[in-house]
């Protein structure tokens, strides 16, 4: 065995390297052996970007999933439901107002009320038998997926984007050269580098909230341990009533912006559902940051998959994940 | 559900005890369209096409009332036979009307074998071999199928259009796989080329179509789409998103007025998009437009689209083949539907598209449009008439023997070097 040391310098010099490897993939312009290799630059970029933006919006839907096992040790499978309910939601507001920033807001809001209503009315009741809530959550999300086909029918719905964020943006990569010596330059829509502002920015406060608030550090401490937090004076049932609000928030907030980059329809809970699964496995249960490394794993394994063997993609998906369960079960970022 | 189940009950128990005479009065007709999925649009056309042609004839035939019992299914074959054999086997319909998606259709074919006494009559479902290989001899088809629509529509994109070279996406299942060889066939065959690299088949329902995009080639003069529903939706507006610039040539339900008369953001990429089908928004004729006017009257305002969409027009004309059948053998079905699907094996008829009649393996001989995505004068999108093909039959004039050389269709047929 390598001394500690040594390997971390391994394996930071590797990172280096790769790092280096994929920002001469982005800028450099393709010479032809590479070309007939894997095929066209502006397919691989715009790839990248696709599994980058994706992997956005799964951090957003996973991370309120994350947080809400990391300290009620409560897995949440109701959690696709709010994403698609918090989604409809939105619609009916964006189109009632004309605002778009209108309906997301009051989707956020919306969902984290049902969160807090479903911990006040339903989880509390049942605290600390985890597998009873789990089942409460399976049964909760087939009633809502039939309450909402009833009232939104099975129709695809679609989101009219804000103005300003509509349409594509030229990035400074230079996709080919043309025989005339003209740079053509590669096309990116804007709305899906908004998704990804967005997943970063909730990203950083989230970390902000949970290791530079004080309601963060009872929330941390909370994970650690329960029963010591509440002797030592915290009102924990009002910190699990916020973590809910907060989690389910982030899934109706997800409903919004992710309908808007795709579409909302009956199904798409169970797949974000199926996909926040297979985020916080990969990156661990609870953890916020594993959260987004997992979402950005998962996000560039289905675009890859989908762009390069469009027929047997979605296996990329599971063989990360039976890789990650069979070397590190806990996941890459979790504790045991 | 309780409910639902005590009002069935009840109503089972009233039919039990009333007179045979009385029971015999109405006859059971099966309405399965996509109410859920991808296609959920499409599918609520399709409902609606039954009802025009109900209300047509008063919702009787045959001198016997006409009761009409829903299914749904999702687009998958699965679902397409789960609710046909609620309807037949619980609900007890002597004739099924449906289903709408392509492999559906395939599916019904193969359960219809099993019940030779109930008469299937297609909805639009489109792949070429639920009549053309191994039919069955109670499933009747008077909406034709994929690769008849697309009839003149490759012979344009090469003489008109000017078109080499094509990419194609689609849907991968057999009802994209028929378009794509009714487009390619006569495309191919006049020195036009797609590569078998430059298909690309994705499955029905998917949302995200930015990589998909990303790869089409950019040294093709123009891409074949045939995506259906919401996934023609999702990728026209994300296509337009993504700036693309290369002119699309469309399926016959991917520029239909399902996709047209949505809210996506479509209008830039779709105007003057060539494609074929059965039917085409502006039809200067006095039938289509007597048919648009009551598809107006009957649904402006009440979720319809501008103008009926193919769905609407296929369900409606199987709906008024079995009604037509029906008031010639007087609403006997005695004997298990004999006469009536003998009547139906004769039946030809004035459809709002011109004459509709059947070939020996009960397909429809129909005529076909090309058309073009243009603004209507009130500013909706419509697909204006640019031909007519008259009288288009399932093999295009070429002997039976001779058509099925060409071989099933598939992801690679025709080859198209």
């Amino acid at each position: 065995m390598r001394k500690p040391m040594q390997r971390r310098t391994i394996l930071i010099l590797g990172i280096v390297l790769f790092a280096a490897a994929l920002l001469w993939l982005v800028f450099a312009v393709w010479p032809d052996w590479l070309i007939d290799a894997i095929g066209r630059k502006k397919t691989f970029v715009n790839t990248l970007l696709n599994g980058i933006t994706l992997g956005g919006l799964y951090f957003l839907v996973a991370s309120g999933f994350t947080l809400v096992f990391g300290l009620m040790r409560n897995v949440n499978l109701a959690h696709g439901s709010m994403y698609l309910l918090g989604g409809y939601i939105g619609y009916e507001v964006a189109e009632a107002t004309g605002s778009w920033f209108f309906g997301l807001a009051v989707a956020f809001l919306a969902i984290a009320v049902s969160g807090i209503l479903l911990q006040v009315a339903i989880f509390r009741r049942m605290e600390g038998d985890e597998l009873r809530q789990t089942l409460v959550t399976i049964g909760i999300s087939i009633i809502a997926a039939d309450l909402m086909l009833a009232t939104w029918t099975g129709t695809t719905y679609q989101f009219d984007t804000p103005d300003g964020l509509y349409g594509a943006i030229v990035l400074p990569v230079i996709s080919v050269v043309k025989s005339s010596g003209a740079p053509v330059f590669i096309k990116y829509p804007m709305y899906r580098l908004t998704v990804l502002g967005v997943a970063v920015v909730v990203g950083i406060g989230l970390w902000l909230f949970l290791n530079r608030t004080r309601i963060g550090m009872m929330i941390r401490a909370g994970v650690n341990d329960r029963e010591m937090l509440a002797a030592s004076g915290v009102n924990v049932h009002f910190v699990f009533a916020l973590v809910f609000a907060i989690g389910a928030g982030l899934a109706g907030f997800a409903g919004v912006v992710g309908g808007t980059a795709l579409s909302i329809a009956p199904g798409e809970d169970i797949r974000y559902l199926l996909a926040s699964l297979v985020v916080v496995i990969v990156g661990g249960l609870g953890s916020v940051s594993g959260a987004a490394i997992g979402a950005l794993l998962i996000g560039l394994a289905e675009q890859f998959g989908l762009a390069y063997f469009p027929t047997y993609g979605v296996v990329l998906t599971f063989l990360i994940m039976v890789g990650v369960l069979a070397i590190r079960p806990q996941g890459i970022m979790g504790t045991r | 559900m309780l409910k639902c189940a005590g009002k069935t009950l009840l109503a089972a128990a009233v039919l039990a005890v009333a007179s045979p005479a009385v029971a015999q009065d109405t006859i059971k007709m099966g309405g399965l369209a996509t109410l859920e999925g991808a296609f959920a649009a499409p599918g609520q056309d399709g409902i609606r096409g039954i009802r025009m042609a109900l209300e047509e004839f008063n919702h009787t035939a045959g001198g016997k009332k006409i009761e009409l019992i829903t299914g749904s299914s999702d687009a998958s074959p699965a679902s397409a036979i789960r609710a046909t054999r609620k309807l037949v086997e619980q609900d007890g319909v002597q004739i099924m009307i449906g289903p709408l998606s392509g492999s559906e259709g395939l599916a019904v074919k193969d359960y219809a074998k099993t019940k030779p006494n109930v008469t299937f009559i297609n909805g639009t479902s489109a792949a070429q071999d639920t009549t053309l290989r191994k039919p069955a001899p109670n499933f009747f088809r008077f909406s034709t199928e994929g690769a008849q629509w697309m009839a003149g529509l490759g012979e344009y994109a090469y003489k008109v259009k000017k078109y080499r070279k094509v990419a194609v996406l689609a849907e991968d299942y057999s009802f994209p796989y028929t378009q794509v060889f009714g487009f390619l066939e006569p495309f191919c065959r006049l020195g036009g080329k797609a590569s078998v690299n430059a298909r690309f088949w994705v499955p029905i329902g998917n949302k995200d179509y930015s990589s998909v995009i990303a790869a089409l080639p950019d040294d093709v003069d123009a891409i074949y789409v045939a995506l259906g529903g919401a996934d023609a939706i999702n990728f026209l507006s994300q296509y337009q998103q993504a700036g693309g610039e290369l002119p699309l040539i469309g399926g016959s339900i991917t520029v239909d007025q399902t996709v047209l008369g949505s809210k996506g953001k479509i209008r830039k990429t779709v105007i003057g998009t060539p494609s074929a089908g059965p039917i085409s928004d502006t039809w200067d004729d006095p039938r289509w437009k007597a048919f648009v006017a009551q598809y107006k009257k009957m649904f402006a305002g009440k979720g319809g689209f501008p103008s009926p969409s193919l769905f609407a027009h296929g369900y409606y004309i199987n709906t008024k083949a079995a009604l037509l059948a029906l008031n010639q053998v007087k609403g006997d079905l005695s004997d298990g539907g004999k006469k009536l699907r003998a009547a139906l094996s004769s039946l030809k008829f004035e459809s709002p598209t011109g004459m509709v009649s059947l070939d020996p393996r009960r397909n429809a001989i129909a005529d076909m449009f090309l058309t073009e995505v243009v603004e209507g004068p009130d500013g909706n999108l419509v697909n204006k008439t640019i031909g007519v093909t008259k009288q288009v039959s399932q093999t295009f004039g070429v002997k039976y023997e001779e058509f099925l050389k060409y071989g099933p269709v598939s992801r690679t047929n025709p080859p198209c070097k």
